[in-house]
């Protein structure tokens, strides 16, 4: 490990700010003691950018809250050394102190300060964003409540909260995401900490507002001069941003160097799959390259005429217009709030549209208008378009054991039961790459990528035509995502299904889609070939959209070419989320 | 804000004037009225009235007019004069009775209140923080015991031991030569050393169940994200958990004014007849019974309006401490 250490060379005499030798974090389980983070070992230098990255279960938060003697009950550092190495040449190995002592709670929040994925929940909901910001500087600061005050207004303005003095009297719920996480910034900086750690801090965030907080962290850290452990299980981040990365999996570091080596050089198997994974959602999948070139000239299987869809004031959707082909895979495209996942429900009738037609063309060729179906009619239009819904714990009745989840829709249509039922679910398991042995088992004991695939062998039990997948990849790790994105495209040459593939991810897009499109506030913006609007898109959103992506090369870190989208004059403020949104 | 305040208050108008009359016919609903009963108990003790007697009874007291027309003229009554009618038995008038009781019963329940809150909290603040430990354990086992004794028993054994082993005056709120007497130091002192039995019973069961919420209510919030924000701030953990997780788990409570207010009057009735308390619900339970109705009419409509009261008051504070639900 040492010789791990050793890898920026460094003048003789000058400390790292943080050095971690040896770090060892265990939860004891009922089974024995399982180690979070194993024998880990890395420094951060004043100033600099450590990346840590990897998947979920890779122990990179558990690390990061080792840090600060946060871990979650009844996590605990069990070996190693922390040593936190500040200006005035004092040296504190943290990992012996107290997690509930005074010596801890004085580095806590004033030398080492953090910040967490979900802005919204990292934030009290009873308590004003002022209030939680002047609190850290009272305690660390001792200033009097006036000081406090003025001192968090010109924090507020630092992280380019607009309004800062108002904007101190509101609550995290009035703030939109992007904000929210200004503001947990603006309380992180609050003392001018050494260090800031940053969990997984954009994860939440849409990209053009990821962009905006990441240069914004960069900007800060230029003028204050401290340095960033940031957690991230985002390649592109990684090459945007570090200067050395360490990869961990499974509790291990994997490799540990600076950003070039790690992704023109690297040397793990680990990590050049991580690489790989980024690298190949900047092209079209390979399954799709072997196929032959869509049928352009048929009949479209679904044509959406402007489709509206209003809650009260917001247009969720306005007027959109799109059509899929038969066998065809559709993007949808855009940030939160856009009404993307609106548009999928619409057309599962989840909702009942405000206004226009669906035109669904049967198999038998006749057509039907999804939006004014009624009864028996429905149900039989809901047989043939399936939804496949993008939390996998979430979207599995945690009391049906997985032949019950897949073989629901043909019972309660009364197609098939007993032994013939139990034989369709083998069919469909295998089909989605599961083992049909394992059946009589209930959803928890399946990992996040085997779930999602219960999801889809449920989805296409009663040979749907079409398949509407709200982004179903987004909460699985990189190297499951591509597993399910093939299985999904497998099964549309096998089943010829036409697919409506709603997400937020770009290279998703490209690697998967036929044709995209863009949405925008409830608007349809551009609507294009995949090639043509991931790479040369017409419409200034999209080209907005598009610059926000962080590239996966450490080489390519030219922001001049991002910009932001500005809505040409006429404000439409029905759509801001909840009419409580900051911006 | 105002407005949902002003629309409510005009809603309770209607709900009001349902209850009463449910209330009016339900306790006419028992075959026999006031007189019958009246009759039966005198009967027992070999007194014997005859039909003309009974006759001229229920014409002084307005029972031979048909119902509606009785329910109308009460009700005008309390609308045009605050007059809520007399009370058969009693002979006094309703309103009176009521109040005599009222304070007493509203002393009692203030002071089990708030033994129960200072008792319950920080108690189940202390098993959610330390969940399984020892503590906790003896906590759980201790709501377990509490939840299951009735509370009249607890009364009867309580009231055994208080005046066998130790020789205390039990039952009642006052020693005899004070019940009659007028305010003053030395009966305030006397009421202190009766209320401590009557709030201990009541304030076992409700602060049983009390722990067992507030500690759910805490595991809840513990492993929020913005607690472990607060700890990543260096707060020291008894300030950010009083400031963070308590603060928001306390909401909650706030919704159980709503039955706290009705409970003044029906709550612990059994404890009440046991332990012999001068407060509202034994003369609720007597009037019922007797068919006492303008007695017991008034009592219903007090409730009823109670239940109203509490669950506007909750409504406005939960909106003035959670500002979610004030802005949103």
């Amino acid at each position: 490990m040492t010789d791990i250490l050793s890898i920026t060379p460094r003048p003789p005499g000058i400390k790292p700010l943080l050095e971690v030798k040896n770090l060892v974090t265990e939860f004891p389980l009922r089974t024995g003691i399982f180690k979070a983070v194993n024998d880990i070992s890395f420094a951060i230098e004043p100033g600099k950018t450590l990346c840590v990255v990897g998947e979920s279960g890779s122990g990179k938060s558990v690390t990061a809250r080792s840090i600060l003697q946060i871990v979650d009950q009844p996590g605990r550092i069990a070996s190693g050394s922390i040593v936190l190495n500040t200006k005035d040449g004092k040296s504190l190995d943290l990992a012996k102190l107290d997690p509930r002592g005074k010596a801890i709670r004085a580095v806590r929040g004033r030398d080492i300060s953090m910040i967490f994925q979900e802005p919204m929940s990292s934030l009290s909901p009873v308590h004003t964003v002022g209030d939680q910001i002047t609190e850290v500087l009272r305690l660390h600061l001792n200033m009097s409540k006036a000081e406090a005050r003025k001192e968090a207004a010109e924090l507020l303005r630092q992280v380019e909260i607009p309004n800062p003095e108002q904007a101190l009297d509101r609550y995290a719920f009035q703030y939109s995401g992007g904000m929210r996480q200004r503001a947990m910034i603006a309380m992180a900086l609050a003392c001018k900490p050494q260090l800031l750690i940053a969990d997984e801090p954009t994860t939440a965030l849409d990209v053009t507002t990821q962009a905006e907080i990441l240069d914004l962290i960069k900007r800060l850290q230029q003028t204050t001069g401290m340095a960033v452990l940031f957690i991230t299980h985002d390649m592109g981040v990684v090459a945007q941003i570090a200067d050395d990365v360490l990869v961990m999996h499974h509790g291990v570091v994997k490799e540990y160097g600076p950003v070039d080596q790690i992704f023109h050089t690297p040397q793990d198997p680990y990590t050049k799959m991580l690489i790989g994974s980024v690298l190949k959602l900047e092209q079209k999948a390979e399954i799709r390259l072997a196929r032959p070139p869509l049928d352009t000239s048929a009949e479209p299987i679904l044509d959406i005429r402007n489709l509206s869809m209003h809650f009260g004031e917001m247009k969720a959707l306005n007027d959109v217009s799109i059509s899929l082909l038969p066998g065809e895979t559709l993007g949808i495209v855009g940030e939160s709030g856009s009404g993307k996942t609106t548009m999928g429900r619409s057309i599962m009738r989840l909702y009942e549209p405000t206004g226009g037609e669906m035109h669904y063309r049967k198999a038998n060729g006749q057509t039907v208008d999804l939006a004014k179906l009624e009864g028996a009619e429905l149900k039989a239009a809901r047989r043939e378009l399936r939804m496949v819904f993008q939390d996998p714990f979430g979207s599995l009745n945690p009391r049906m054991t997985v032949a019950q989840v897949i073989g629901e829709p043909l019972l309660v249509n009364g197609i098939l039961k007993g032994k013939a039922l139990d034989e369709k679910v083998c069919h469909l398991m295998e089909q989605v790459g599961l083992d049909p042995a394992g059946r009589e088992r209930y959803p928890h004991a399946f990992s996040g990528g085997q779930r999602q695939r219960i999801g889809i062998a449920r989805a296409i039990t009663l040979n749907p035509r079409i398949i509407v997948a709200d982004e179903a990849t987004s909460a699985l790790d990189v190297s499951v995502r591509f597993q399910v994105l093939d299985l999904l495209m497998r099964l549309q040459d096998e089943l010829k299904l036409a697919y409506i593939f709603i997400s937020h991810d770009i290279g998703v897009i490209r690697y998967m889609c036929d044709r995209v499109g863009v949405m925008y506030r409830g608007k349809l913006v551009e609507v294009g070939e995949a090639e043509k609007v991931c790479n040369n898109p017409d419409h200034a959103y999209t080209q907005a959209l598009i610059s926000a992506i962080p590239r996966p090369d450490p080489r390519d870190r030219d922001r001049s070419r991002r910009f932001r989208y500005v809505e040409p004059a006429h404000t439409d403020t029905s759509n801001v989320k909840n009419g409580s949104s900051a911006r | 804000m105002l407005k949902f305040i002003v629309k409510r208050l005009f809603w309770m108008i209607p709900s009001l004037f349902a209850v009463s009359f449910l209330a009016f016919v339900l306790i006419q609903l028992p075959p026999g009225d006031f007189v019958t009963t009246y009759i039966a108990t005198l009967a027992s003790s070999n007194e014997v009235i005859d039909q003309n007697t009974a006759a001229q009874l229920r014409e002084r007291f307005g029972l031979d007019q048909p119902m509606l027309f009785q329910y109308l003229k009460w009700i005008w009554g309390i609308i045009s004069r605050g007059d809520f009618g007399m009370s058969f038995e009693w002979q006094q008038p309703v309103s009176g009775l009521i109040w005599e009781r009222m304070a007493l019963t509203l002393v009692l329940a203030l002071a089990s209140l708030i033994a129960t809150w200072a008792i319950a909290l920080p108690i189940g603040v202390y098993s959610a923080v330390k969940k399984y430990s020892i503590g906790d354990y003896a906590f759980t086992a201790f709501t377990f015991f509490g939840l299951s004794i009735p509370s009249f028993l607890l009364a009867l054994v309580l009231m055994y031991v208080a005046a066998v082993e130790f020789g205390a005056d039990v039952g009642g709120l006052f020693s005899q030569e004070y019940e009659t007497a007028s305010w003053s130091i030395g009966k305030m002192y006397d009421l202190l050393t009766h209320i401590w039995l009557p709030v201990a019973i009541l304030a076992v069961s409700s602060t049983a169940s009390l722990i067992r919420v507030m500690r759910a209510n805490m595991l809840d919030e513990l492993p929020k994200p913005y607690v472990t924000t607060a700890r990543a701030k260096g707060l020291s953990e008894f300030r950010l958990l009083v400031k963070y997780p308590l603060r928001i788990a306390l909401n909650p409570f706030i919704s159980t004014i709503a039955w706290l207010l009705p409970n003044l009057i029906s709550g612990s009735v059994v404890v009440a007849i046991v332990l012999n308390l001068p407060t509202a619900a034994p003369l609720l339970l007597q009037s019922l019974m007797a068919q006492d109705m303008y007695l017991a009419g008034a009592f219903v409509l007090l409730i009823c309006a109670l239940t109203l009261i509490g669950s506007l008051i909750s409504d406005i504070l939960l909106a003035l401490v959670d500002p979610r639900i004030r802005l949103e």
